[in-house]
């Protein structure tokens, strides 16, 4: 769709009606999370204030104990003192290699599933989905023991690996669908003219495929970058990635926690994601303009 | 593709899905059809540093470790366990519909075990949830399109946002603003002038402002897939339609949503199986004494002091029956399709 | 500023005994020593304190964990064991003990015990399983600001409680005069087990798992919890210990029964409203129902070693874990915890949890089958907290759930 052409045959009204959706969405969308970013510089008293949210916005207690309306105690906290760094650079690890490790196997599996019409293929998809629908939590307490065993329990590249398999029904399905819109005649074409299907699937899919793989491999990554249930209990205290960290700040039923090293250090990881998010936008569009699908 | 070429590409992630699922679920069916071993126990002095020693009962871990090693998985009780309280709660219900003082009595009391409260708000969930968030999605994605170019970029990060959020954090944070002092809280009861309206305090107020979080949650998922597929309508075929007179409404209704049709089966099926596993809102809304659900209950199993694995495993199997339930639709129609595809 | 002052402090400490360290632990020959714990400050100290006994030829490693009563149980299971060291506590043994994972522990404090104290041994059968280094219990927190204002004395049991709880509100200083962690899950079921204890009844009929609550002990512990309920916040069913905590902090309740750990956190000055540190009194749990003991659990931290180790590597763990828990590190380190080591100085925050101990609590019971019985009362309590369930009803559900667990745990 060419955007220049459809706005100017737009109306007036139906554009301001879309802005105004849209606004309304985005602050839906962004406010708490803008109230967090807000809130991560002030203490838990007025954060999480039991008087008034009002608490929050003008930093009463935040004066009372710091002298000033803003204090940077919750990202020092979680930083320094707590090192969250040490999680950031796990989760690095993690995500990444998650992210490249389910795609490359996902376009894989989904291009065959894609251009196969055997009944396996359909089969395939079934199990995959049946797989998919096992929550995690009994997944992984089924893991314990078999990795105490084999002494792989609590590195990363064991959560890598779960990680890419509890993932790989997700990719393979989005993926296969992506595929599946990819006219056949693209590919078949080529191989008329001789390549064999691997070579066909590197020359002529790979070329058109990034709109879907970069949307599966966003969610990919935020699955590995969210992913509470693996990582808290395959990842011993030092390789802990950032949601179990940020967890481990709550405190527990007995003990105190910090909430406010937990705000801090939830707002600073979404900072790589803004930046990251930013970046694929435009890997999105620009899948588009190459002229990935013609029909 | 000639099945040499097909099992070439799909094997990596086959294995990979076989070693850390497939086996695992079936150690998790097997582990679902035994029960312990009867415990031999003994009575044992026990002194602590208060209140001194006192008698109490202990596992006779020696004779256990013989039964353990004649009998590794316990006691076999065949779907026992599926049948218990806990879960099916066969004999209650039978019971409960034998002798009962009508329907509203009927409902109440299976209401009342715990595998059906779960499963209620479990449904719910699922079948507001999901229709609504893709709904929302599709409507974004539809206005994010429109957009000019420079605004698309924050307007994609922003609405992604609710997905991205730890939904640790995110449902603490959000579950802070809907308190009686709470930013949102505060508003409404100061809207409603009514300032003992609580949120959390009330069954209903607290299943609809889950379902609330639900929606927004997972509208953010539906937009980025819907976005992602607008990106690939022919451009030509919306052309024609113009050129046909096609109405604004027209070309959304016969070229758009057919084109987005596979996605949005896609869509479907992901988000009814996520939310059939709707798990963290309930812990982060603090909302266990008015909502519980499937996940719930398999992580209270496996969370006490006490952990319950044949329990759980059956709650995981019945989840996946459950799934399995629901996604007959979308997989009769991705047969159909396929078989399609085959012609 | 409160916990970064209190870091700095500890390692300060830290640097000032890391010189002695060495010669202190005199730690012979090679080994590992690889320690799981739960995930909090006292026992991040405990870790830190251990590992400086850590040689060229003994390495110290140490997991905090919040999973970590999910991990032991199979990281204990192999052989060798993953963790020679587990810190547990009442609840969390049990399952250690159910599967035979962790040593007796005699030969070692023979040897090398000669820092601990009789009372920290905990004795199964004669046997020291585990040796306990912090106690915990909830007690009652209350205003006397408040309670003056009223009229009232201090609360001794539940009845004085309620009592007092009306004289607030009808005087109008207060409409939720009282907090509790009611919030069904382990809380819920918590407060439960602690009234009951207050009874003096036992939970199981003698010698086996039948369940023994059923009874007017048990009813009567249910409709004090619902009693109390009419003085709380209408959303006491999302509050756990960290939420009342801050209702009280910000003055909006008069009295709460509140963990002891949380006492240094509500009676420094940080975060709370004007006065109510000042008026803030610490003391022993209430009695229930016209008994004399505290209606409250007591609860005990201490370390375990694992069985399936060697037993170099368990004597390099035992001297390294009671380094860890040394009389010096107490002494440095005196507000982290009620330390049940030799030499503690109780601090203000801390005389709730000694007046509770002394007033005749029973201790949290150790029970195999107890873990089954609190994850039933945890699900189960929650309709009739919120008033949509009779007490008949409720005891009726926890026993059908309990049974239940337990016939699939083996032990009915």
């Amino acid at each position: 769709m060419s955007d220049a052409a459809m706005t100017q045959r737009r109306p007036l009204l139906l554009n301001l009606l879309i802005v105004s959706f849209i606004v309304i969405w985005v602050v839906l969308a962004a406010f708490p999370f803008v109230w967090t970013v807000w809130g991560s510089l002030k203490v838990e008293t007025d954060f999480f204030s039991r008087e008034s949210w009002w608490n929050a916005i003008v930093g009463t207690y935040t004066r009372i104990q710091t002298g000033t309306a803003f204090t940077g105690d919750g990202y020092h906290g979680a930083w320094i003192t707590r090192e969250f760094w040490r999680a950031v650079g796990n989760t690095a690890v993690v995500t990444v290699s998650v992210t490249v490790i389910s795609l490359t196997l996902g376009t894989l599996g989904g291009y065959a599933l894609a251009r196969s019409g055997q009944r396996y293929a359909f089969w395939i998809l079934i199990i995959a989905l049946v797989f998919r629908a096992m929550p995690h939590i009994t997944l992984v307490s089924g893991y314990l023991l078999p990795f105490f065993q084999l002494n792989i329990w609590g590195v990363l590249p064991t959560s890598i690996i779960v990680l890419v398999a509890i993932n790989q029904p997700f990719t393979l399905w989005m993926l296969h669908s992506f595929f599946l819109s990819i006219p056949k005649d693209l590919d078949e074409s080529a191989m008329v003219d001789g390549c064999t299907r691997f070579q066909a699937f590197r020359m002529v899919i790979i070329p058109v495929m990034w709109p879907g793989v970069v949307t599966t491999g966003l969610f990919s990554f935020l699955l590995a970058y969210n992913d509470f249930a693996v990582t808290s209990m395959l990842l011993s205290a030092d390789n802990q990635t950032m949601v179990p960290k940020i967890s481990s700040f709550l405190g527990s039923v007995q003990e105190q926690g910090n909430v406010m090293y937990a705000v801090a250090a939830v707002v600073s990881a979404t900072v790589p994601l803004f930046i990251l998010v930013l970046f694929f936008q435009r890997q999105i569009v620009s899948g588009l303009t190459a002229g990935a699908v013609k029909g | 593709m000639p099945h040499k070429t097909f099992f070439a590409f799909i094997l990596p992630s086959l294995v990979a899905m076989v070693l850390f699922i497939a086996l695992p679920i079936v150690s998790v069916v097997v582990q679902s059809f035994h029960v312990e071993h009867g415990r031999i126990l003994v009575e044992v002095e026990n002194c602590q540093p208060f209140g001194g020693c006192t008698k109490e009962t202990r596992v006779d871990t020696a004779a256990m470790a013989e039964l353990q090693a004649a009998q590794p998985m316990g006691q076999f009780n065949g779907f026992g366990t599926y049948l218990n309280r806990s879960h099916l709660a066969v004999d209650e219900i039978g019971a409960i519909l034998s002798d009962n003082t009508g329907f509203g009595n009927i409902v109440a009391r299976i209401y009342n075990l715990p595998f059906y409260k779960a499963l209620a708000f479990t449904l719910v969930f699922c079948f507001v949830v999901t229709p609504l968030a893709m709904a929302l999605g599709f409507a974004i994605a539809l206005a994010v399109n429109a957009l000019p170019k420079v605004s698309k970029g924050p307007v994609i990060f922003f609405s992604l946002l609710p997905m991205i959020i730890t939904p640790l954090v995110g449902s603490l944070i959000l579950y802070w603003m809907i308190q009686a002092n709470g930013i949102i809280g505060a508003t409404l009861q100061n809207l409603f002038n009514d300032p003992t309206l609580s949120l959390r305090a009330s069954p209903v107020l607290t299943w609809a402002s889950l379902l609330f979080y639900g929606v927004w949650t997972n509208a953010p998922f539906s937009f980025v897939v819907f976005y992602a597929g607008l990106q690939t309508v022919p451009g030509d075929t919306l052309e024609s339609a113009m050129i046909d007179g096609a109405s604004r409404w027209e070309r959304i209704r016969y070229v758009i949503i057919p084109h987005l049709a596979p996605l949005a089966t896609f869509v479907a099926l992901v988000q009814l199986m996520d939310n059939f596993r709707v798990f963290e809102p309930i812990v982060g809304f603090s909302a266990e004494a008015n909502a519980t659900s499937l996940s719930w209950l398999i992580f209270n199993d496996l969370s006490g002091d006490a952990q319950l694995f044949g329990s759980a495993g059956a709650t995981s199997v019945l989840t996946i029956a459950g799934v399995i339930v629901l996604l007959m639709p979308v997989l009769i129609r991705t047969w159909r399709e396929f078989n399609h595809k085959v012609v | 500023m409160k916990l970064m002052l209190k870091t700095t402090v500890s390692l300060g400490v830290l640097c000032l005994t890391a010189g002695a360290a060495f010669a202190d632990c005199g730690i012979e020959g090679a080994g590992s020593v690889r320690i799981l714990s739960n995930d909090f400050e006292a026992l991040r100290l405990v870790n830190t304190t251990a590992a400086e006994c850590a040689t060229d030829s003994l390495t110290i490693t140490a997991n905090a964990n919040a999973e970590h009563k999910n991990l032991q149980v199979p990281a204990l299971s192999i052989n060798p064991a993953e963790y020679t060291v587990a810190v547990v506590a009442n609840n969390s043994i049990v399952p250690l003990l159910n599967d035979d994972l962790i040593r007796p522990l005699d030969d070692l404090v023979a040897e090398y015990g000669a820092s601990l104290q009789p009372n920290q041994l905990i004795k199964i059968d004669g046997k020291t399983m585990a040796i306990a280094f912090m106690g915990n219990a909830q007690h009652l927190f209350y205003r006397k600001d408040i309670l003056d204002a009223a009229g009232v004395a201090e609360p001794k049991s539940y009845e004085d409680i309620l009592a007092a709880a009306e004289a607030i509100k009808a005087s109008g200083a207060m409409e939720y005069p009282v907090a509790a962690s009611v919030k069904p899950g382990w809380d819920l079921a918590a407060e439960f087990v602690n009234a009951y204890l207050g009874t003096g009844a036992e939970f199981f009929a003698p010698g086996s798992a039948e369940l023994a609550i059923d009874n007017e002990n048990g009813l009567k512990v249910l409709e004090t919890m619902r009693a109390l309920t009419a003085y709380m916040d209408p959303d006491y069913l999302t509050f756990d210990a960290n939420g009342i905590k801050a209702e009280y902090e910000a003055g909006n309740t008069a009295m709460m029964v509140e963990w002891g750990s949380l006492a240094g956190a509500i009676i420094d000055e940080e975060g709370a409203a004007e006065g109510v540190v000042a008026n803030t009194v610490l003391a022993a749990a209430p009695t229930i129902g016209g008994g004399s003991i505290p209606a409250v659990a007591l609860w005990w931290d201490g370390f375990t070693i694992a069985k399936n180790i060697s037993d170099e590597d368990a004597a390099a763990s035992f001297q390294a874990m009671v380094h860890g828990i040394s009389p010096e590190m107490v002494a440095a380190n005196p507000a982290v915890a009620t330390w049940l080591v030799a030499g503690y100085e109780p601090g203000p925050a801390a005389v709730g949890v000694i007046a509770t101990a002394n007033g005749g609590a029973r201790a949290y019971p150790m029970q195999p089958y107890m873990g089954l019985l609190h994850t039933a009362l945890s699900a189960e309590l929650a309709e009739f907290m919120a008033g949509t369930e009779d007490a008949a009803q409720a005891l009726a559900d926890v026993k059908a759930a309990y049974e239940t667990a337990a016939r699939e745990g083996g032990y009915l």
